[in-house]
């Protein structure tokens, strides 16, 4: 054995060492930009990368007093399967039960000008409830859709505090009935995944879209952001429109026009 | 320290094939509930014993699947055991499978294991109420129509006592 040979050897070996505590570091420091990638290497069933869903919101046609869009999400999602604890107050159950879309109304205080708008996950690109979650639960998909793993939240709410839109639900009580496509339970914290099983289905809208068209409102479009022929797209570069917070960048995947 | 691991395996395989035959004895073709859609059925998605012996980790592993990846078409998942295992009530609806002397809890109430999954998911399987009843009805179907391919694929092989012991030895020893 000469030195000769070894060297290269030895050179390669700290390489090797070198480049495996970068990988590792890379997890530690990035682990969402981490996990978009590596979802995207899944086969091609599941969620994909090329895509990221999103929402554009006018709430200009968003009715004063309608909460089509609430009811449908409730019915969809299984939350109106749930009841009031016996012996639980009014007050207290309307503050704690889940709501995964809300109705916010804004009034100008020179004008009184009022503006609707349904408030609910906004899906952003860089999701403060995902930072905080202490066991990877709240994730965000490689299509961009932010939700929670219900089998490893263990109900601490750090993700309810850290979300500026107030977006996220805790689950108080022992839940009877679910849907098969809606689980839920208590102990977990959840929020509006746009309507994930919908989406994975090949469905290209949200309950709440189909409730608002329906209604002949249309203030609701759901489609991918990326896709520059998708509706939403289109629409997004024809009007302008804002993030809700946009100071914080988290580059939101909910967007609204007219406000 | 090697002895006693080699006792203690050694002792876990005595008690596996004991349990093996205990369960053969205790369920072999009644653990299926009569009147749900399994009954019908000549095997699970898997060979019986294996599936006795290895749902929650089939489980555990597609859900991860399911729910980070998106992946639907898996080939375990629960509401899958729900759909083909829940029995029918006379009434148009199903019993909760997890109901004394239900499917799932036929077994586990026997073996003392605590069975969690439904404190959060549906007991029965998706019955067409709500809006997106047309939609979830047509993926429901797709899915027992892969469901029954599989099922008709391998017949479930009749397994002895002595088969299921051995069986259940290997996948203990993995």
């Amino acid at each position: 054995m000469t030195g000769k040979k070894e060297q290269p050897q030895d050179m390669k070996r700290r390489e090797f060492i070198g480049k495996t505590v970068l990988a590792a570091g890379a997890v530690s420091v990035a682990p969402g930009i981490l996990l978009t990638v590596a979802n995207a290497k899944t086969e091609g069933e599941g969620a994909s990368s090329n895509i990221r869903w999103g929402m554009l919101i006018d709430s200009n046609k968003c009715v004063d007093n309608c909460t089509a869009c609430v009811d449908a999400c409730n019915q969809e999602n299984g939350i109106d399967l749930m009841q009031q604890p016996k012996g639980q107050g009014d007050e207290m159950w309307n503050a704690q039960r889940p709501q995964w879309i809300r109705k916010v109304k804004l009034r100008d205080r020179q004008t009184g000008e009022v503006t609707n708008l349904p408030m609910m996950c906004q899906h952003c690109e860089f999701p403060p409830c995902v930072d905080v979650c202490p066991t990877g639960a709240s994730f965000k998909r490689a299509d961009g859709i932010v939700m929670v793993d219900r089998h490893t939240c263990i109900g601490c709410r750090y993700c309810m505090m850290a979300c500026p839109y107030k977006a996220r639900s805790f689950i108080h009580q022992n839940v009877q009935e679910q849907t098969v496509r809606a689980p839920r339970g208590k102990g977990c914290v959840e929020s509006c995944n746009l309507c994930v099983h919908r989406v994975d289905s090949g469905a290209s809208t949200t309950a709440c879209q189909d409730a608002c068209d329906k209604d002949g409102h249309k203030a609701i479009l759901f489609g991918d952001l990326k896709d520059p022929e998708s509706q939403l797209s289109k629409a997004l570069k024809e009007k302008s429109s804002r993030q809700i917070r946009a100071d914080l960048e988290l580059n939101t995947g909910v967007r609204y026009t007219s406000l | 320290m090697h002895s006693s691991t080699g006792i203690l395996r050694a002792a876990g395989l005595i008690l596996a094939a004991g349990m093996a035959l205990l369960s053969t004895a205790a369920v072999s073709d009644s653990a299926v509930t009569p009147g749900s859609r399994a009954a019908g059925m000549e095997s699970c998605v898997a060979p019986t014993a294996e599936i006795r012996r290895n749902h929650m980790d089939y489980l555990k592993h597609d859900r991860i699947k399911v729910v980070h990846d998106g992946v639907r078409d898996v080939k375990n998942s629960l509401a899958g055991c729900v759909a083909c295992h829940a029995e029918k009530d006379g009434k148009g609806g199903y019993h909760p499978v997890n109901a004394d002397g239900q499917f799932c809890s036929g077994c586990h109430e026997y073996l003392a294991v605590s069975l969690t999954c439904f404190q959060c998911h549906s007991k029965q399987p998706e019955q067409k109420h709500s809006a997106a009843a047309s939609l979830s009805g047509e993926e429901n179907a797709g899915q027992s129509g892969a469901l029954r391919l599989l099922m008709e694929f391998d017949e479930a092989p009749p397994l002895s006592a002595e088969e299921m012991a051995q069986l259940h030895a290997v996948s203990r020893e993995e």
